[in-house]
């Protein structure tokens, strides 16, 4: 079974979300806490979102030199799938797997929405469930989402088919050309402001669309 | 040693300087109470005991002013009642048992007073101690919720207030990862001055897992973790120091910080899942959070709930502040800490556990045998201060003996011309022009408009089982992901209907939970308050809460529902102007599957028929409608029919029980037209609306009627719910279907509006007042 691991930083809130999402497609959840100096050998590692270490200094900044991200950032350089959910994306970042930044949210407050997103990228391991330009409903809620980047490398992204997916119906942040989610060059790390696992199920969340991203994952982890 | 080290008032000293004056009266005691302490002590009080009298003795943690009318939900809690519970009023928080091997525990407390000195602090503490309630009684915290009251909406302090207050909730509320599903935001003049912020909190545990604040056991060990303590929310106790420098208004060039207390969220998080890991390693004996009056509540709350002795080496509690006296340290409200009993033999245990999480933990005292005399007294809270006792009293006398008063109860004089003043002669709407505009103008008022300004800035996904949240009636989670199990939260007070009549009032606000948990396919199972009131010494505040209570509880009794716990707040007033009485009322439901519950937007199935369930009469009074288009308050709030309550909550669990009903939607502030709006655009569907023959469509529209509620029914199902209805008396009327091709709500005969220009007007208001 893909194993996938799901870490937990002090100030993680969306790690249980995570597990019970990675349950739900079928791949087996490994807990992985911030101090920890091996990854348990898992197939590959989602960064959950939420406030970690507090978020004090710049999102994602302290974390980005947690012992576990070490071993995330090497073991990515190897080709492990890595996928950053919100705090996770600006913990990606701030580690230099992804490029750009996510500063404060135009409207300046936090916002908790359903977002409408369309998907872009179809290759990379977490997004080959989806149809290109499928729209889907997943929630959004971060205080700091605004993707930015300078222009040349958004240029560059969208040349090489690396924007994930971008807001349709309404930008919830600001974000630099829409952009909710990007995907490293190689195709194996993704960040995405919007939350996937809270959208497996329309009983708790605003539609079950976001478990395309899990599927995908597992099917790259097969194929591979 | 600094001067500031030099000077600690011991017992050898009070005993020694027995006339030694002592500024009781500016921390708030009144010359009995002083004298009682005396009487208690057999001598004066240390600066140390002092502060903590003072401050276990304030209104805000003695209930000194309500406890006798408090008194009487105990009084009329039968044991039928009592059966579900499991923990009532004097614990942290009511606990009751949901089934599955579940119980449920859940509280309101207000946080008024710093939210209006400092919003977002003061909001951001308030949820910080409800969520630390919840965990004194082993319980993981679920779901926070807020009821608020503000100044009017387009006031100037009111901008300065709501956006602190939203933001304060959300960035302590969302940074713990706790879902917020519900709460109100009322708009009214009177909390101008004085707005209310309520927190609510939700938590789940296993049945056998339920911890109680108790310190049993001697020799166990009482250990201090989470924060450090430093001069934050000390507030008045800081006159003892000022007093120990003999220079009372400078206060020595102490650096005074602000009484609002400053949260730290991430602390908070940390500590939650630190108490987590320790019960779930079984290390903890008692458990008490550290909230209102920190450790003096702490100690004698715990040490009074046990075998009535403590010992506490007070130097040994980690400080952030230098110079802290002992009355300070005692005070202090500094945030995100607990205090925990442990027995020796698993304090190592703790301690990794607290390491895990970096959380400090410090061992600063144990529990320690009393005589029988002692006890028999109230016990033994014995303090050291670097050997030397500072503290020496029995506990119970701080944390349950405190002063009881029975206030003068007067119903105002002006009540009678209040209610005569009925609103019957305002202006009516009659054209098809007037009543499409009174439907469009109050669906944008303040108080009816979407609140998805507020409630966009939580988040509400968060731990992955909310079910339901707002713009819902009510707030649902799942609790147990097997069975489905789950809990219904709502809170409600209309303060206008309380203002008009006390007793029916606070019945009403119970009624319109109740309403509120059952229209979402839950059954009412367990009541907490927040009694958030004008000033005590007024007659006629003191008839209005005195009401409230027998309202509240007689409305209780007849429901078969326990209050298991609550909170009161005095002193919400300016000058002479108090708030509208706002007894909020929060009612938990239980839902067995809560894919089963029922949400308020239509459209689920198209052309789902439209039933208003329980009848409307011309009810006025108090009215969302008098309170827009006219600024008026006068006459009766709508009749309160419990048994008709308690008939439609079963109407409505069972039509979710059997597939019957596939929206339902409650009637209340703003009538059937509100309701019906409010539903069509939360399912993003058009309706048509039928007003009965022979009625007034005014009346129709706009009356605020209880025990009503708009249910959608799909078309197969019609025969069957409304077979139903009529056997067990429950009146319905057909009012209409819904209609997806329509793109607005038809009121026939009369208007149709467009959801677009619904939306726009729904939408539009708190962007435009707050953006």
């Amino acid at each position: 079974m893909t194993k996938v691991g799901v870490i937990t930083f002090p100030g993680t809130l969306d790690d249980t979300d995570v597990v019970r999402a990675v349950s739900r497609a079928g791949a087996e959840p490994v807990n992985l806490w911030h101090g920890d100096h091996d990854l348990k050998g898992v197939d590959a590692v989602v960064v959950p979102g939420g406030f970690s270490y507090g978020d004090y200094l710049r999102c994602g900044a302290i974390a980005r030199f947690a012992p576990v991200m070490t071993e995330v950032i090497e073991a990515a350089g190897k080709g492990m799938p890595v996928l950053g959910i919100c705090n996770g994306f600006q913990i990606l970042c701030e580690s230099g797997l992804l490029p750009g930044a996510l500063v404060r949210n135009a409207g300046l407050h936090y916002v908790c929405k359903d977002q409408w997103l369309k998907v872009e990228n179809t290759s990379s391991a977490w997004s080959s469930r989806f149809e290109a330009g499928a729209e889907i409903l997943v929630p959004v809620k971060h205080g700091e989402g605004n993707y930015t980047a300078s222009q040349e490398t958004l240029d560059q992204l969208e040349a090489e088919g690396r924007v994930l997916a971008r807001y349709v119906s309404g930008n919830p942040n600001g974000a630099q050309r829409d952009i909710a989610g990007v995907v490293s060059e190689n195709g194996r790390v993704v960040g995405l402001m919007p939350h996937p696992e809270h959208a497996i199920d329309a009983l708790t969340g605003p539609s079950d669309d976001g478990l395309g991203m899990f599927l995908s994952l597992i099917d790259s982890v097969v194929k591979t | 040693m600094t001067a500031v080290d030099s000077y600690v008032d011991t017992v050898d000293n009070a005993v020694a300087t027995p006339d030694q004056d002592q500024p009781y009266k500016a921390l708030g005691l009144k010359d009995d109470e002083y004298a009682r302490i005396k009487e208690i002590l057999g001598r004066r009080p240390t600066d140390a005991e002092l502060a903590m009298y003072s401050v276990m003795w304030s209104e805000h943690c003695s209930y000194k002013s309500s406890k006798v009318h408090l008194r009487y939900f105990g009084e009329t809690t039968t044991d039928e009642m009592k059966s579900k519970m499991l923990a009532g009023i004097g614990e942290n928080a009511g606990v009751v048992d949901i089934g599955d091997g579940w119980a449920v525990t859940f509280k309101v407390e207000s946080h008024n007073h710093p939210s209006y000195v400092e919003p977002h602090q003061g909001a951001a503490t308030g949820v910080g101690g409800i969520v630390r309630d919840i965990m004194a009684m082993g319980a993981r915290p679920i779901a926070v919720g807020d009821p608020l009251r503000f100044g009017p909406a387009d006031a100037e302090d009111t901008k300065r207030v709501l956006p602190g207050v939203v933001s304060g909730i959300g960035h302590y509320g969302n940074c713990l990862g706790l879902p917020n599903i519900g709460g109100e935001v009322v708009f009214d003049e009177t909390y101008l001055g004085n707005p209310l912020v309520n927190a609510l909190c939700v938590g789940a545990m296993r049945v056998e897992d339920l911890h109680l604040a108790h310190a049993s056991g001697t020799g166990n060990k009482v250990i201090l973790f989470g924060a450090t303590t430093g001069l934050d929310g000390i507030g008045g106790v800081s006159v003892l120091a000022s007093e120990s420098f003999g220079d009372a208004e400078s206060g020595g060039g102490r650096k005074k910080l602000p009484a609002v207390q400053v949260g730290d969220p991430f602390a908070e998080k940390v500590l939650i899942e630190c108490c987590l890991d320790l019960f779930k390693a079984d290390l903890v004996t008692g458990i008490q959070d550290l909230g209102g009056a920190g450790l003096s509540c702490a100690t004698s709350e715990l040490a009074s709930a046990g075998d009535g002795g403590m010992r506490v080496w007070l130097e040994q509690v980690p400080l952030r502040a230098k110079n802290m006296t002992p009355a300070e340290i005692l005070s202090s409200e500094s945030q995100e800490r607990m205090c925990a009993v442990v027995t020796p033999e698993k304090v190592d245990a703790f301690m990794a556990v607290c390491a895990k999480w970096d959380v400090t933990a410090t061992v600063i005292g144990e529990v320690i045998d009393v005589t029988e005399e002692e006890a028999a007294n109230g016990g033994r809270l014995w303090i050291t201060w670097h050997g030397n006792t500072v503290v020496d009293v029995p506990p119970r006398t701080v944390a349950h003996e405190g002063p009881v008063y029975n206030r003068p109860i007067e119903r105002p004089s002006t009540q009678d011309a209040l209610v005569a003043n009925v609103p019957d002669a305002l202006k009516r709407p009659v054209s098809a022009d007037e009543l499409r505009a009174t439907i469009l103008q109050l669906l944008a008022s303040p108080n009816l408009c979407s609140r998805a300004w507020v409630t966009d800035q939580y988040d509400r996904y968060v731990r992955g089982n909310t079910v339901s949240s707002q713009p819902n009636d009510s707030g649902t989670v799942r609790v147990d992901e097997e069975t489905g199990r789950g809990v219904a939260i709502s809170t409600d007070c209309n303060g206008r209907y309380v203002r008009l009549d006390p007793y029916n009032g606070a019945k009403l606000a119970l009624a319109e939970s109740y309403r509120n948990v059952s229209v979402g396919g839950a059954v009412p199972l367990a009541v907490t308050n927040c009694m958030n009131f004008g000033s005590p010494e007024d007659p006629g505040v003191m008839w209005q809460f005195s009401q409230a209570v027998r309202g509240l509880a007689d409305g209780c009794a007849e429901l078969g529902i326990p209050v298991t716990g609550g909170n009161v707040s005095f002193y919400n007033q300016t000058g002479d102007v108090a708030i509208l009485p706002t007894p909020v009322v929060g009612v938990l439901g239980v839902i067995d599957d809560v894919a089963r519950r029922i949400p308020t937007g239509f459209g689920a199935e198209a052309g789902e028929t439209l039933i208003l369930l329980g009848e409307t009469r011309e009810e006025l009074g108090g009215s969302e409608w008098a309170h827009v288009v006219h600024g008026h308050l006068g006459g009766r709030p709508p009749a309160v029919d419990l048994q008709a309550e308690r008939l439609l909550g079963e109407i409505l669990v069972a039509g979710s029980r059997d597939g019957m009903v596939t929206a339902a939607h409650d009637l209340s502030e703003g009538g059937l037209a509100q309701a019906v709006v409010e539903a069509a655009l939360i399912g993003q569907t058009g309706a048509r609306i039928f007003l009965p023959e022979g009625t007034d469509p005014f009346v129709t529209l706009f009356s605020e009627s209880t025990a009503r509620a708009l249910v959608a029914v799909p078309r197969s199902e019609e025969q069957r719910f409304t077979d139903m209805c009529t056997a067990r008396g429950q009146a319905w009327t057909r009012i209409g279907v819904v209609d997806p091709e329509l793109g607005a709500v038809e009121f026939q005969g009369i208007t149709s509006i467009p959801l677009d220009e619904l939306r726009t007007a729904w939408e539009g208001t708190l962007p435009a007042l707050f953006d």
